[in-house]
């Protein structure tokens, strides 16, 4: 791959106060990749996000978008990234082709293209029916989607999504992703935060973990998974007698040791990549006649996958 | 390190289109928001109507009628009243996400500021337009010349320019639109220690120092002198030049002053 390098942070630091929100993160993003930032409350990823759109300055390190440092040519990274923000830019008081158009309009568009421009943004989020209305009627999961496109409409080369999928339905989530697969077959380099690891997954071609404002673990969804365990197997039993035979059961399919939690009865193993004989494995327990109130074959949940990732757990975010 | 990506053609914004698009944007803010403008109207009336009625009986106002010694206030004051929204605005604006996608854009820094005080400046002309039209209903009459009038309107106008520097700075500082009301706040010891509802002379000693020389009192002296003519001057027993000219000194200092700060104040975050 020789795809130059769109964002390259290093030893990036910024603090607020005592905090230090980021605390030499060290990443790479290059051209015609998806990177997906994912880390838990608090980790810096809006920090981050905020730093290459030029809303912040760093406090220490060095961080080049598109080859331009943001701290001495701020200018020249605002004319290559558009931001969708954590909280929804938009203004409630306009319709929703005026809040696109003005944003063409600042990007520099003459009033004829700004007009085109929007309504393509708008057909393309399937928001044309609701162009015309206020956005104070629109419901969140609308709004969210207007404010990605009125990022869209300037047609960055670079697009920052910060969390786009937070407090969407699973319908608007996937309608938002088709959205933003659209575009990266388009070619727009898209650099996206998540708290979740199937956003990541599905989306992005590289996902960095951050935590405490450093990269703890990067790389393609398929090989993280590799390292965390692809799926997890749960069985939860009536009886917390039966925990142990279970246990021995689950083990072969493992790529570590099962872990059970008694006061839930459950026992809980990540399963090695290699492994296909799920149901082999389960098959035991039904001939032993053991109780068993459930069975849940699923993705680790974020927290599993920093735990094996990390080989720490993540703090408890109150 | 690899080579800086090209950057694309024309896509940036100038001032005066971005100034103009934000201005839209505060504008369409004000107009859809109908409490804002029915609140403020009947605020505006009523405080006029009280002051004109219920206190004016018991204030005496040497030459001249007290309707006439009032209005001129009124319509002075009043570009601070609304300074305080702007404030607020402005709060909440930067609170909302909005002013993080601005920030962002490709447009020159000073912008969102410009477009805004362009906005409100607006704005004032139409309060200009309402509370001139009150104060002729309860009575006020102009003594002086049409062209005095017209001087005396640009300047207000001119005053809430000065107000809207000092209010979007205050409301950049304050964080929320709460904070921000609790903030504008400092209007009251501002207009109401001021020749702006009651002669100074009645104030004691120790307030008088400060109403007579703080510069509400001298634009409100400036447009009463020049509304009111020969009775306001024989009152304020000074010529209207004195106040107008001190009023302009006082607005454009306050503006070289308060302009620049609010600019650096926004571009630092
Ligand atoms: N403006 C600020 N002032 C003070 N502290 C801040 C500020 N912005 C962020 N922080 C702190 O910096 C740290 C990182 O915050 P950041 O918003 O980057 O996290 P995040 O990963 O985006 O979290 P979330 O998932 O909750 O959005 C947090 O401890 C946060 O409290
Ligand atoms: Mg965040």
């Amino acid at each position: 791959m020789t795809a130059r390098l769109i964002v390259e942070a290093d030893g990036l630091v910024k603090t607020f106060g005592k905090v230090r929100a980021l605390d030499g993160l060290d990443l790479s993003v290059h051209s015609g990749e998806v990177l997906a930032v994912l880390g838990p409350n608090g980790a810096g990823k809006s920090t981050f996000i905020n730093l290459i759109a030029t809303l912040l300055r760093p406090d220490g390190g060095h961080l080049t978008v598109g080859g331009y440092d943001v701290a001495r040519q701020p200018a020249m990274v605002r004319r290559l990234v558009a931001l969708a923000g954590q909280s929804a830019a938009v203004e409630p008081t306009m319709t929703g082709r005026e809040n696109v158009q003005m944003i063409a309009r600042l990007f520099g568009q003459s009033r004829s293209d700004a007009r085109r421009n929007a309504a393509a943004v708008l057909e393309r989020l399937g928001l044309t029916e609701s162009a015309d209305r206020l956005v104070r009627t629109y419901s969140g999961g609308m709004r969210r989607r207007l404010d990605v496109g009125a990022s869209l409409v300037g047609r960055p080369a670079i697009l920052l999504l910060d969390e786009p999928t937070t407090g969407l339905d699973p319908r608007s989530r996937n309608e938002l992703w088709d959205v933003i697969r659209a575009l990266v077959a388009d070619g727009t380099d898209v650099l996206l935060t998540t708290q979740y690891l199937d956003e990541a997954d599905h989306l992005a071609s590289r996902i960095a973990i951050v935590d405490h404002g450093r990269v703890v673990a990067s790389g393609t969804p398929r090989e993280l998974k590799q390292r965390a365990g692809s799926t997890v197997v749960e069985v939860h039993v009536r009886d917390a007698d039966s925990l142990p035979r279970v246990t021995a059961a689950l083990q072969v399919l493992g790529a570590d040791a099962p872990s059970i939690d008694v006061p839930t009865r459950s026992v809980r193993v990540r399963l090695d990549v290699a492994t296909q004989r799920v149901f082999a494995a389960l098959r035991p327990l039904d001939d032993t006649g053991i109780a068993i109130d459930e069975v849940s074959v699923r993705q680790p949940t974020l927290d599993e996958a920093f735990l094996a990732l990390t080989g720490a757990r993540q703090e408890e975010v109150a | 390190m690899s080579l800086p990506i090209a950057l694309p053609r024309d896509n940036a914004a100038g001032l005066i289109v971005s100034a103009q698009q934000i201005a839209r944007r505060v504008l369409l803010n004000f107009i859809r928001t109908p409490q804002y403008v029915v609140v403020g109207t009947l605020q505006g009336a009523m405080f006029l109507l009280i002051f004109r009625y219920v206190f004016g009986g018991a204030i005496a106002t040497g030459g001249i009628d007290y309707v006439d010694f009032v209005v001129p206030g009124f319509i002075t004051t009043g570009v601070l009243f609304n300074a305080m929204y702007s404030s607020v605005g402005m709060a909440e604006d930067m609170n909302s996400g909005l002013i993080a996608r601005l920030k962002s854009l490709p447009i020159p820094r000073s912008a969102v500021l410009v477009g805004r005080a362009l906005a409100d400046t607006g704005l004032q002309f139409w309060s200009l337009a309402i509370t001139i039209g009150l104060g002729f209903a309860v009575g006020f009459r102009l003594h002086g010349s049409w062209q005095g009038a017209l001087a005396a309107a640009g300047l207000v106008v001119l005053f809430g320019l000065v107000f809207e520097w000092l209010f979007l700075l205050m409301g950049m500082f304050a964080g929320s639109a709460q904070a921000a009301q609790g903030g504008a706040l400092i209007i009251f010891p501002f207009t109401f220690v001021s020749s702006a509802y009651i002669p100074v002379a009645t104030m004691p000693s120790w307030m008088r120092g400060f109403a007579e020389n703080q510069p509400v009192t001298v634009m409100v002296n400036a447009v009463r002198g020049l509304a009111d003519g020969h009775g306001a001057e024989a009152l304020l027993g000074h010529p209207t030049s004195y106040f107008v000219i001190r009023a302009l000194i006082w607005s454009v200092g306050l503006i070289a002053i308060f302009a620049p700060l609010a600019i650096a104040k926004y571009a630092r975050g």
